[in-house]
């Protein structure tokens, strides 16, 4: 029998030796538990943020704008699906992995705590959200697991026109009417310092990101991702006339960084905990969704087993 | 009514049945009952919003006063919409959405085929597109149909329930006025009665195999083709058309 | 499959087509009732961006995998069988078509 050691010596090395590992591979219980919980959550991410865009679908300001915010919500679902299948090499169930959501035990990005109050912020959602989230994810299409790793790659070729068309909306309303251009600021100045958190804590109150990077799960820091999301963001807002709402922004010539203000912590881990402005509405709402969809899934199941027995007789 | 005039109307028609219950299948997404489903139903609003954008174009050009897809969706009011009603039915259960899709999916289908051979040569080219999306709908809608029907005790009465609610609005499908007639009478559209042949046969088919009862053809609900609505409608546009009555003449 | 489970569609590894003449390649997994419903979920999720032509569905309970503990017995054998490739063989200088 080889011992735990051996195994996680040639665990190790084979991360070192850039390999992927993949399900049947011998790993870590804490490694299969970080991914499970990095994976389910960013899952659960997923198909939580197709609410606040949902939201607009109904409302959306021309035939163009409706097809093109369907076919990005519905995006998210596709990735919420392949993330779930993702986490379901590691031993876990796609309906263990939502109940854990629905009953509030699982965490999602906390952005989507926050509501899109105007047709801007589904602009700023796109530019801004998504853009937050393509830094992490082209990370982590190098991830060392491969399900989560082959899910990423075709998440970002999909990702690739939801921040476009987010910077799109922004740069219409951003030159158009002195109401629309307001209604982007608005947004812009509502969306800034959420999606500067969603790089998550800065790295010194970061507890699982030294056993991620160790593991090649994660390959970037969080306040180095941050700090590139800035560096470029700040660029596109001036493009389109747009403020960065933070006064201690200032390009720094000796960093080749922009030096920026602080985030409020505070804010962060409340929303964290659930008392985010739309916190209940979204479990609310998924949990609405599965209890409404119960009999459907059930008839699907029953009416194959009835089809499945016929054949057989 | 010139023959231009009765051209307009009817493409009206044609694209206000998609865009309206493109609108409602969008209502659903984030909520579906299981996520494979919601991107189907997703994909179903994408394909009827095209077709829909399709027409429109076409209709602005047949028109001729300038105004664009836009203006035609955003822009006309309650009375000017003339959808039939099933596309406006609220979304109710999943039975009910499946049901309203599988109606309309049975008269869409062999409408788009029988499109393909209109004399008005855009119109043929948008129906050949149209028929392949529209014969994986109705395939998607009585799979679903079957499974609720043939599936357990609550799915088979919900089925039931919700085609004995739609079944009252399907004659609206197959209502043939002075602008229809006019149409037929151009070779542009077909003469209903075929189509209605084949709504039945397909009917027919799917409740069969679905253990379902087919309602019987009691009093039909019409008017949805001049305009008259049910109150769902009104709202469903306050809603689609906020920002462009809030905001008169902005680009998005 | 575990108790809590059996009222959940079961999990099928999806194989896609993208262009005739190709093989089918492993694309990722879904839920469904049955293989047609399989199939039609296929569609909608793996081949939104015209990715498909043909669709494979398999229940992923039926896919039997080699060990990676046997992977050093399975293949590194073939390492030193390097004339099974046709860059072993030196061919005289000048001659065409080979």
């Amino acid at each position: 029998m080889t011992d735990v050691t051996n195994l996680e010596e040639r665990f190790q090395a084979k991360i070192d030796a850039e390999q992927k590992i993949e399900p049947k591979d011998w790993m870590p219980e804490k490694y299969r538990k970080t991914l499970i919980r990095q994976i389910s959550q960013h899952a659960h991410s997923e198909i939580v943020g197709m609410l606040p865009e949902g939201n607009w679908i109904t409302r959306a300001p021309s035939l163009r704008r409706k097809a093109i915010l369907l076919a990005k919500v519905q995006d998210e679902a596709g990735h919420g699906l392949y993330l779930y299948s993702a986490c379901e090499t590691l031993g876990t169930t796609r309906e263990q992995t939502i109940a854990d959501l629905n009953s509030g035990k699982a965490k999602y990005s906390s952005i989507f705590n926050y509501p899109t109050l105007t047709w801007a912020d589904i602009g700023a959602v796109g530019w801004l959200v998504d853009g937050a989230a393509i830094m992490n994810q082209v990370m982590l299409c190098r991830t060392s697991y491969g399900p989560y790793a082959r899910a990423m790659v075709r998440i970002c070729k999909e990702e690739s026109f939801h921040q476009r068309q987010g910077y799109e909306v922004m740069s219409v309303l951003a030159k158009g009417t002195p109401e629309q251009k307001e209604m982007a600021q608005d947004a812009l100045n509502r969306w800034w310092w959420p999606s500067l958190m969603m790089f998550g804590p800065s790295d010194a109150n970061s507890p699982n990101s030294a056993d991620s990077m160790k593991w090649k799960i994660k390959r970037q820091s969080n306040d180095e991702l941050r700090q590139i999301f800035i560096d470029r963001t700040v660029q596109q807002a001036e493009i389109i006339g747009l403020t960065i709402p933070d006064p201690d922004l200032k390009w720094n010539e000796a960093t080749k960084h922009y030096d920026w203000g602080t985030i409020d912590w505070t804010e962060f881990n409340n929303v964290v905990a659930g008392n985010g402005p739309c916190n209940k509405e979204r479990l609310a709402a998924r949990n609405k969704a599965h209890d409404d969809g119960a009999w459907v899934r059930e008839a699907a199941l029953a009416h194959a087993a009835k089809k499945a027995k016929r054949k057989a007789a | 009514m010139t023959e231009q005039e009765a051209l307009f109307t009817y493409l009206l028609r044609l694209g206000d049945d998609l865009l309206i219950l493109s609108h409602r299948l969008g209502e659903w997404c984030g909520h579906g009952p299981v996520l494979e489903e919601d991107i189907a139903l997703a994909n179903r609003a994408l394909d009827h919003i095209g077709e829909a954008r399709n027409i429109y174009d076409h209709a602005v050009k047949v028109e001729g006063k300038g105004r664009t897809e836009d203006d035609l969706a955003y822009l006309r009011n309650e009375r000017q919409f003339v959808n039939t009603l099933l596309a406006e039915r609220p979304n109710g259960d999943y039975a009910h959405t499946i049901v309203r899709s599988f109606l309309f999916d049975a008269y869409h289908l062999p409408l788009a085929e029988a499109l393909t051979k209109s004399s008005d040569e855009q119109i043929a080219a948008i129906a050949a597109k149209a028929v392949k999306e529209a014969q994986y709908h109705l395939k998607h809608s009585s799979d679903w149909l079957i499974r609720f029907g043939d599936g357990t005790e609550e799915s088979h009465r919900r089925a039931q329930q919700a085609l004995d609610e739609h079944w009252t609005y399907t004659g609206d499908l197959f209502v043939q006025d002075e602008v229809h007639q006019a149409m037929v009478k151009a070779s542009i559209a077909p003469d209903l009665n075929t189509i209605k042949a084949s709504f039945d046969a397909t009917v027919d088919r799917v409740m069969a195999e679905a253990t379902l009862k087919r309602p019987a053809d009691g009093y039909m609900m019409s008017g949805g083709r001049q305009g008259k609505h049910s109150e769902h409608l009104g709202f469903l546009l306050a809603e689609m058309q906020y920002l462009q009555r809030a905001y008169p003449g902005a680009q998005w | 499959m575990s108790d809590d489970n059996k009222n959940n569609w079961p999990l099928w590894e999806i194989f896609i087509q993208s262009k005739r003449g190709l093989e089918h390649k492993h694309v990722g997994s879904l839920h469904a009732a049955d293989a047609q419903m399989a199939i039609e979920n296929a569609r909608d999720v793996y081949t939104r961006r015209q990715e498909g032509n043909s669709i494979w569905v398999v229940p992923a309970g039926a896919i039997s995998s080699s060990q990676p503990d046997d992977s050093a017995m399975l293949f590194d054998p073939a390492d030193d069988k390097t004339y099974r490739h046709p860059t072993f063989y030196q061919m005289p200088e000048g001659a065409k078509y080979i």
